[in-house]
C-alpha cells in the first residue's frame, strides 16, 4: 500500500505516525523510559485474577471460540444433555445483543450469565470478572465462557481461562486455521463441528484441517463432533474430564495460550500465590 | 476491529508509567507488534489518534516496530524465520517448534517530559 502513497514505509521498517504527520526527531527535553510491558497488561492483570479464582475453586474454565454460526451454543446444549448429573456446569454467554443464548442454556436448568457487548467484537477479562460476580463458583465444576462469534479479536484477550477450545464447523473451509493463525495457534483443542454433514460435504477434509493446525506448531487434539449425534461427543467429554482432573491435581498451574506474561495484582484485598505457567489439560490426540 | 480496545489498554499503561515518573507529558511511545499478536500496526496507529485524546499522551507520537516470526525447532535445533500461518521449521520441515519471536505486543519505551 505504501509504495503507492509514497510515505516510504515498507513492511519491517519502523513506522512513525502522528495522525498523518511524519516526525523523525524527538524533542530535546524528553527522557526515554524503557518499559517492556505487555500492551494488554491491564487485561492480563484482571485475567490473572480470574484465573486465581478458578484455581481456588477447582473450576475448569473453558473459553469457547469460533466464527458466528459454527455451533457453539448447540454444542453446549448437547454437552449439557450428555453430561447431565456428571458435573455442575455454569455458562457465561457473550453476544453483541440479545439474551437468547443464555435463555437456551437456562432452559436446561443450568445457570447462565449473558454479557451483551454492544458493538465490542470480543470478551475481555473485565467483562468476565463482572459476570463471575453473578455466579457461585463454589457450586461449579466447569464454567463455559462462550465468546463472541469471531475468529479474530477474541484471540488477543486472555480471560483467565484454563483452556481455549476453538470450533471449526465443516461448513467452513478446512483451511480456516491457515487463514486465522492467531486464533488456531491459541487453541488447546479444536473441534470439527457439524461433522454429521461430512457425508454430504465432500470438500471439507478433516485431515487437511488437522494438518493446518499442526503447521501452526500446535499439538492440540482435533476432534470431529456433532451436536446432533451424542455418541460423537464422547472424546470431547473425556477431554473435559481430563481437563478437570488436571485443574484439580495441579492447583496453581494453568495454561495461558496467548503467551502473555502477567503479574498478579489484586484489588480485592487478598493475595494469591504466583502461579507457574503451562499445564495444558490436553487429552491424547487420537490422530 | 479490537485495536481501539488494545489502544485504550496501551494509553492506560502509558499513563501509569508516566505518573510513576512524575511526567506531565509523553512525547513518544514505542511499541513492538508481532504478526502473531493479532493486532495490525496501521489499525493500531489509527486507533491511537482516538485513544490518546485528553490523556497524558495527547500529543505523543506512536512508533510501531514490526517484528518477524521466528521458530526454534525441537528436532533439528535450527532457528528459522517463517510465515505467520506456516510455523514449521524452514530447515527440516518439522512442526514441533517453539515460537521465539513474532507474538509480541509490547510497550517498549516512552519519552517523557517533566
Amino acid at each position: 500500500m505504501c509504495e503507492q502513497c509514497g510515505c516510504g514505509s515498507t513492511p519491517g521498517t519502523v513506522r512513525v505516525t502522528d495522525s498523518g504527520r511524519t516526525i523523525s526527531s524527538r524533542p530535546a527535553a524528553a527522557t526515554t523510559v524503557e518499559v517492556h510491558a505487555a500492551l494488554l497488561a491491564e487485561n492480563d492483570r484482571v485475567a490473572a485474577h480470574n484465573r486465581a479464582h478458578f484455581e481456588e475453586h477447582g473450576v475448569l474454565a473453558v473459553n469457547l471460540m469460533s466464527s458466528p454460526g459454527s455451533g457453539k451454543t448447540s454444542l453446549l446444549e448437547a454437552t449439557l444433555d450428555a453430561a447431565a448429573g456428571r458435573w455442575r456446569i455454569g455458562v457465561i454467554e457473550g453476544d453483541l445483543e440479545t439474551e437468547n443464548d443464555a435463555l437456551r442454556i437456562r432452559a436446561k436448568g443450568v445457570p447462565a450469565v449473558q454479557i451483551t457487548t454492544g458493538q465490542a467484537c470480543h470478551l475481555d477479562a473485565g467483562m468476565v470478572h463482572d459476570a463471575l460476580h453473578a455466579l457461585d463458583l463454589h457450586a461449579l465444576d466447569i464454567l463455559f465462557i462462550e465468546n463472541v462469534g469471531n475468529l479474530v479479536c477474541p484471540a488477543s484477550f486472555d480471560l483467565g481461562q484454563s483452556a481455549n477450545v476453538t470450533l471449526l464447523s465443516v461448513t467452513e473451509g478446512d483451511d480456516k486455521p491457515a487463514k486465522y493463525p492467531v486464533m488456531f495457534r491459541a487453541a488447546d483443542l479444536v473441534l470439527l463441528a457439524k461433522s454429521d454433514l461430512l457425508d454430504v460435504l465432500d470438500d471439507f477434509d478433516p485431515a487437511k484441517a488437522r494438518r493446518h493446525v499442526r503447521e501452526l506448531a500446535n499439538p492440540a487434539p482435533v476432534l470431529a463432533i456433532s451436536a446432533r449425534r451424542p455418541a460423537t461427543l464422547r472424546p470431547w467429554l473425556d477431554w473435559l474430564e481430563g481437563g478437570l482432573a488436571a485443574v484439580r491435581a495441579h492447583p496453581g498451574m494453568h495454561a495461558h495460550p496467548q503467551g502473555h506474561s502477567h503479574r498478579h495484582e489484586h484489588s480485592h484485598g487478598h493475595e494469591h500465590p504466583e502461579t507457574a505457567p503451562h499445564s495444558h489439560p490436553r487429552a491424547a490426540d487420537p490422530a | 476491529m479490537h485495536e481501539l480496545s488494545v489502544c485504550q489498554g496501551l494509553v492506560n499503561e502509558v499513563a501509569r508509567v508516566a505518573a510513576a515518573h512524575g511526567a506531565s507529558r509523553v512525547t513518544r511511545i514505542a511499541v513492538a507488534v508481532g504478526p502473531l499478536s493479532g493486532v495490525e500496526a496501521p489499525l493500531l496507529e489509527r486507533a491511537f489518534a482516538v485513544a490518546r485524546a485528553g490523556t497524558v499522551a495527547d500529543a505523543a507520537v506512536l512508533v510501531t516496530e514490526a517484528t518477524e516470526v521466528a521458530v526454534w525447532c525441537e528436532s533439528c535445533g535450527a532457528e528459522t524465520v517463517t510465515a505467520p500461518n506456516r510455523l514449521v521449521c524452514e530447515r527440516c520441515g518439522g512442526w514441533r517448534v517453539e515460537v521465539r519471536r513474532g507474538a509480541e505486543l509490547l510497550l517498549t519505551s516512552i519519552d517523557i517530559e517533566d
